[in-house]
């Protein structure tokens, strides 16, 4: 649990986004209370301004004071500060793995998945390919694990928290079968630990919200 | 127990030098395997399936990619002497988000400064600018990131110094008068034993760079 007093924790985030959920994800894991305030990103606050000068994005975790940027991060930061239900193994090497994904998630997996649903026709079907070459990436990867950690859901689990959730209402609206059981078993299998997963499942933002916003971005 | 360690790099990556540093760093004895990048060796591509890239460490057959994830796995593994990274968790976010800056802006700006041309060209040189001046920022009267001793965000950004004089020259830049606080920084850092022995001179990269720029037509 979070220890004593002078204990502030504020998250600067947006509900519908996938690297800021990944904070609300590991906070409650860890069971560490905390603030939060919902960005508008058309119109930055002023903490926004000055706790992330570099990027003005959030999520932003700011503890007690202290201001830190970019999600896996922050989720590193949130690990090593609250011991308790740790997201990495103390193993250098495992760590080096789980570090590997997350970072391989962030830089090629996601964008692939992203571009597909929202290409356009020219675009479509490179986009389409390189999204499911994406996902016979992780597919080899999860194997028959039950999360990607392991036996526990960790660091990576909570990375890949878009391809959990997100994943199947972008392709819903996009009208595209990416993630699917019968395309990718193991993805399919792992995506129903995770969303099913007590805190996980109390921590995701509501679907049919989730799906309206993106629909509404859609039709712009 | 022996520990093997091979580093499977190419000779002018940035990439390839930070992994180079850490070793120096910690004196880890290691065998160094050049790939040729356009042909690259079956012990590469099984070693780093996913990307297929360099530099990949190897210790005791057990592979890891991504040039800062593998300079943390050092850190942590041979953590008796030289640390990277700080003990505070607080101040290792702030080295880990430097680092990450460094990955995201200054690889990119410096690639477009001499790969471009005109307008495209102008607006790099803007950004590398802005880039360096904010990184002097974060510096400020320290003289290595890391403090007293060079750390995790020196190890990340001072390779790319070896690229100046190529930047400079096709970039038509004079990053000392803009930067001169930044140049003072990568002096001291290739005085440090390490950092000078891991890097090759600015001119066998910038050589390198003026064959890239023959054989892509960039001139």
């Amino acid at each position: 649990m979070a220890t004593a007093n002078q204990e502030e924790v504020r998250l600067l985030g947006k509900w519908a986004s996938p690297f800021s959920n990944r904070i609300d994800l590991a906070l409650k894991l860890k069971g560490v209370p905390y603030k939060y305030s919902e960005e508008n990103l058309a119109n930055k606050s002023d903490d926004l301004l000055k706790y992330n000068p570099v990027y003005k994005k959030v999520p932003i975790l700011v503890h007690n004071g202290n201001p830190i940027a970019e999600s896996l991060i922050i989720l590193e930061y949130i690990d090593e500060t609250w011991k308790n239900n740790p997201l990495l193994s103390e193993d250098p090497y495992e760590r080096a793995l789980a570090r590997f994904w997350s970072k391989t998630l962030d830089d090629k997996i996601l964008p692939a998945i992203w571009n597909a649903c929202w290409s356009d026709e020219k675009g479509r079907e490179k986009a389409v390919e390189e999204a499911l070459e994406a996902l016979k990436i992780l597919e080899d990867e999860i194997k028959d694990k039950k999360f990607f950690g392991g036996e526990t859901l960790g660091l990576v689990d909570i990375a890949a928290n878009f391809i959990g959730y997100w994943v199947y209402i972008l392709q819903e609206i996009a009208g595209l079968e990416l993630l699917t059981l019968e395309k990718f078993p193991k993805v399919y299998k792992w995506s129903q630990e995770f969303i099913n997963h007590p805190v996980i499942k109390e921590g995701l933002p509501p679907r049919d919200e989730l799906f309206a916003f993106f629909k509404a971005s859609a039709s712009k | 127990m022996a520990d093997e360690v091979i580093l499977l790099d190419y000779w002018a990556s940035p990439f390839g030098m930070r992994v180079r540093i850490a070793l120096a760093e910690k004196g880890i004895k290691h065998e160094y395997k050049e790939e040729d990048l356009r042909n690259k060796s079956p012990l590469l591509l099984q070693m780093n399936p996913v990307h297929k890239k360099i530099p990949v460490l190897i210790h005791n057959g057990k592979s890891i990619c991504e040039s800062l994830i593998a300079v943390q796995y050092i850190d942590e593994v041979w953590n008796e002497k030289s640390p990277l990274l700080p003990s505070d968790p607080y101040q290792r976010s702030q080295a880990r988000f430097w680092a990450d800056y460094v990955d995201k802006k200054i690889y990119e700006v410096g690639k477009n400064l001499w790969t471009k041309k005109g307008e495209e060209q102008e607006a790099a040189k803007k950004e590398f600018v802005e880039a360096h001046k904010l990184l002097e920022q974060e510096l400020g009267d320290k003289t290595y990131f890391g403090g007293d001793k060079i750390g995790f965000v020196d190890v990340a950004l001072i390779p790319f110094y070896t690229w100046f004089k190529g930047y400079e020259t096709f970039g038509n830049i004079n990053v000392e008068k803009e930067c001169p606080k930044f140049i003072a920084w990568a002096k001291r850092c290739m005085q440090v034993e390490s950092i000078s022995k891991s890097v090759p001179d600015q001119d066998k990269v910038y050589g390198f760079m003026v064959e890239i720029r023959k054989k892509f037509g960039l001139e």
